[in-house]
């Protein structure tokens, strides 16, 4: 059951986020639309592009509240991710000690982060009005994701090394179940329930932004429509 | 003239508490049939108008990477939503950047995604239908395309690209905007926005070579359809018409009198401006543009240099090269085309040319950042000339220049209120209202720094203030372009230039 559901999610995720991304590829962006000032260099755009997706320096720029919720949520997304490797893989290098603790420093400061922004959206007259039902879900299941976990560490420990056994048997293994005998265990499946949702949802979402804004013309377009002459794939030659 | 409410002046920018459909009675006149066929755009609303819509979107995300990619990705977080002018000005929800792209994205969800499809209320997925055309064509049209949110957004999402292709849509199902569609087919049939023939263009420029000569005694001269001039200069038709555009026009002459540069305009590609632009076709933009280019070669000059023009410059600068180049045939060691910022300025470092600063002492000068040239144009080899070659240019020629507040100038700067084809008397209370945030960036400077002139690049920045300003009680003089002070400023016959 783990095994086939763990493999139908992730092929909807890849293969949906694969396909999304191949689609902003394929599709022609027949003008030069740089927000300028731009790089006019190809480097230039690498650095552009890094630094925007490191510290999201438009975001900066226009809302400093909504800038800071958004790099402390996903500073602490990346770390927590990190964490997470000391799950699917034995035996643990010996450099994953000490991350434990900061792993779990930053999912509290995620959960906070979301907290934030839930409340930023819920209490600001214009971010309320322009979201919608899904805006908020989305919110909402990464704060149940962030706190279930937390409970995991604080609270209802759940049998980790049965979880990970059966983690790292559940790619061949058919049979492979996660432990349910304790209310941590079945923290855990909520957990990893809604990390699933999460993944399915992705690709059909504005999630797509992770990876969307490595395709943005605006951003991404070298500032040189002189120097060097833009095809249009398109256009009658 | 109708009465309109100007909206109070504050000493700050403020963003004001929302509301809905403040502007919804806001639309621009429709085109009738006689505006849309000539484009081989239906002439009235098609039957089948929300299936040849949808069909229409499912077309350009094909082509268009931005569109595609811009209504999949927009997180709501709301950086947005107090960057636009209008919204600032006019407080209505639909301008703010976020909402005014939602009217799009709700119709995109509903047809092309499986979440719109499912599940639309829960999405904010809806029909193509009578209401939401309604909202299109009024809030599509509410937008001057300035890119000012593209600069804030997180992911560079760019309204003009929604905007663009709304009013592609709209005039693919025969729902067209008369004002854009009309000037369009002016340069069609005439060769420029104005409609300004070939007689009265060759009338008006020797009238101001008449008045060069008498005001200065010296034999300036602006060519019409002069075969081997080493520049063809390609300016707004504004600038043979209206005031304070002509003195800039009369700035150019002097610079290319003074460099020794011959130079003509063309009576055929009499237009720098290209509304294709505005009503968001590819087609039209190449056809506009393509005059240039074929007029380049008749005339068998050696450089393009564009006139004051903001979108012009856009289009000229970013997409000539793209829709009608390459630019082979003309002098490589010049950059093709140029702005005429940029030609000056290099004759300025070259040192062609004799600059009296006194005679511009009557003016404080500030620089008002024309969108287009700020957010999708460069100047000179450098990111940001756009910004620093006017500026220096100003320096050159007055000494007194005061910058408007950091957060309205350079990337940051507010459109005038009446750029992307919105300058058109039945969106006057629009205009009025966009042009709020500028207005109160620039009263500020008035009264704290005695500034009394605002020098401006772009045909459309100088109507729309010209028009507006009088409105929030700022005399219509305070408005000029650059090379009107350049104009006051150049020594004629001190030294001829070093080319």
């Amino acid at each position: 059951m783990l095994t086939v559901l763990s493999y139908c999610v992730l092929g909807i995720f890849l293969i949906g986020f694969m396909g999304r991304i191949i689609r902003y590829a394929r599709t022609p962006a027949p003008v030069k639309i740089p927000t300028t000032p731009a790089p006019v260099t190809k480097m230039g755009v690498v650095w552009r592009l890094l630094t925007e997706v490191a510290f999201f320096n438009s975001l900066f720029k226009s809302d400093k509240l909504a800038w800071a919720g958004g790099i402390a949520f996903h500073g602490a997304l990346v770390v927590v991710l990190i964490r997470h490797v000391r799950y699917f893989v034995d035996p643990l290098p010996a450099f994953f000690a000490p991350l434990q603790i900061i792993g779990i420093v930053a999912g509290l400061a995620m959960a906070g982060a979301l907290g934030f922004l839930f409340l930023r959206r819920v209490l600001f007259e214009r971010v309320r009005f322009i979201s919608s039902l899904a805006d908020y879900l989305i919110l909402l299941l990464l704060l149940g994701i962030a706190f279930s976990g937390l409970l995991m560490d604080f609270l209802l420990r759940p049998n980790i090394v049965a979880i990970k056994s059966s983690l790292l048997n559940m790619w061949t293994t058919v049979t492979a179940l996660p432990p349910a005998t304790s209310p941590g265990d079945y923290m855990f499946l909520m957990h990893l329930m809604m990390v699933g949702l999460l993944l399915i949802i992705f690709p059909f979402s504005k999630l797509m932004h992770a990876g969307g804004i490595f395709f943005s013309p605006t951003r991404n377009q070298v500032d040189n429509p002189r120097e060097v002459r833009h095809i249009n794939p398109w256009a009658e030659q | 003239m109708a009465d309109y409410e100007v909206p109070q002046v504050t000493d700050d920018i403020t963003t004001p508490c929302l509301k809905t459909g403040t502007m919804a009675h806001m639309a621009p006149y429709p085109a009738m049939p006689k505006h849309m066929e000539p484009f081989g755009f239906p002439g009235e609303r098609v039957e089948n108008w929300q299936q040849k819509g949808v069909e229409k979107l499912g077309e350009l995300l094909k082509k268009y990477r931005s569109l595609q990619v811009y209504l999949d990705i927009c997180v709501k977080c709301g950086a947005c939503t107090d960057k636009c002018h209008y919204y600032l000005g006019t407080q209505d929800a639909n301008n703010m950047p976020v909402q005014r792209a939602e009217l799009m994205r709700s119709v995109y969800r509903r047809y092309f995604t499986p979440a719109g499809k499912l599940f639309p209320n829960f999405v904010n997925a809806v029909e193509f239908d009578e209401e939401t055309l309604g909202k299109w064509f009024t809030y599509f049209h509410q937008c001057s395309q300035c890119r000012r949110c593209s600069v804030y957004c997180p992911f560079g999402i760019d309204t003009a690209e929604i905007t663009m292709a709304a009013r592609e849509i709209m005039n693919a199902i025969g729902v067209g905007h008369k004002y854009s569609l009309e000037i369009v087919s002016k340069v069609h049939e005439i060769g420029n926005n104005l409609g300004i023939p070939k007689p009265a263009l060759k009338g008006t420029l020797s009238f101001l070579e008449e008045e060069i000569l008498d005001s200065t005694g010296h034999d300036v001269r602006l060519p019409v359809d002069q075969e081997g001039a080493e520049v063809l200069l390609v300016a707004p038709s504004a600038d043979f018409f209206s005031e304070p555009h002509i003195q800039s026009l009369m700035g150019y002459a002097k610079v290319f009198h003074q460099a020794g540069i011959s130079f003509t305009v063309s009576s055929y590609a009499s237009e720098a401006a290209n509304f294709g632009m505005f009503i968001g076709s590819y087609e039209q933009q190449r056809k506009v543009a393509m005059r240039v280019v074929e007029q380049a070669r008749d005339l068998k000059v050696k450089r393009l240099v564009v006139g004051e023009c903001g979108h012009a410059w856009r289009v000229a600068y970013s997409f000539w090269n793209t829709l009608n180049g390459p630019f082979d045939f003309l002098d490589p060691r010049y950059p093709a085309p140029q702005h005429i910022c940029e030609f000056t300025y290099d004759l300025l470092q070259k040192g062609a040319l004799v600059l009296d600063k006194e005679a511009n002492d009557a003016h404080v000068v500030t620089f008002h950042d024309s969108c287009n040239v700020a957010r999708a144009t460069r100047m000179g080899p450098k990111a940001g000339g756009q910004f620093e070659i006017p500026r220096a240019l100003i320096r050159a020629v007055c000494n007194h220049y005061v910058d408007m507040d950091e957060e309205t100038i350079r990337e940051k700067t507010f459109c005038c209120g009446g750029g992307g084809g919105l300058l058109t008397d039945e969106l006057m209370e629009l205009r009025i209202k966009g042009a709020l945030p500028r207005v109160t960036a620039l009263k500020r400077v008035m009264e704290h720094d005695k500034v009394n002139f605002v020098a401006l690049i772009c045909a459309i920045c100088k109507a729309q203030f010209t028009k507006i300003l009088p409105m929030y009680g700022i005399p219509m003089d305070t408005v000029g372009g650059v090379h009107q002070l350049v104009s006051n400023a150049i020594v004629l016959g001190a030294k001829k230039g070093v080319i």
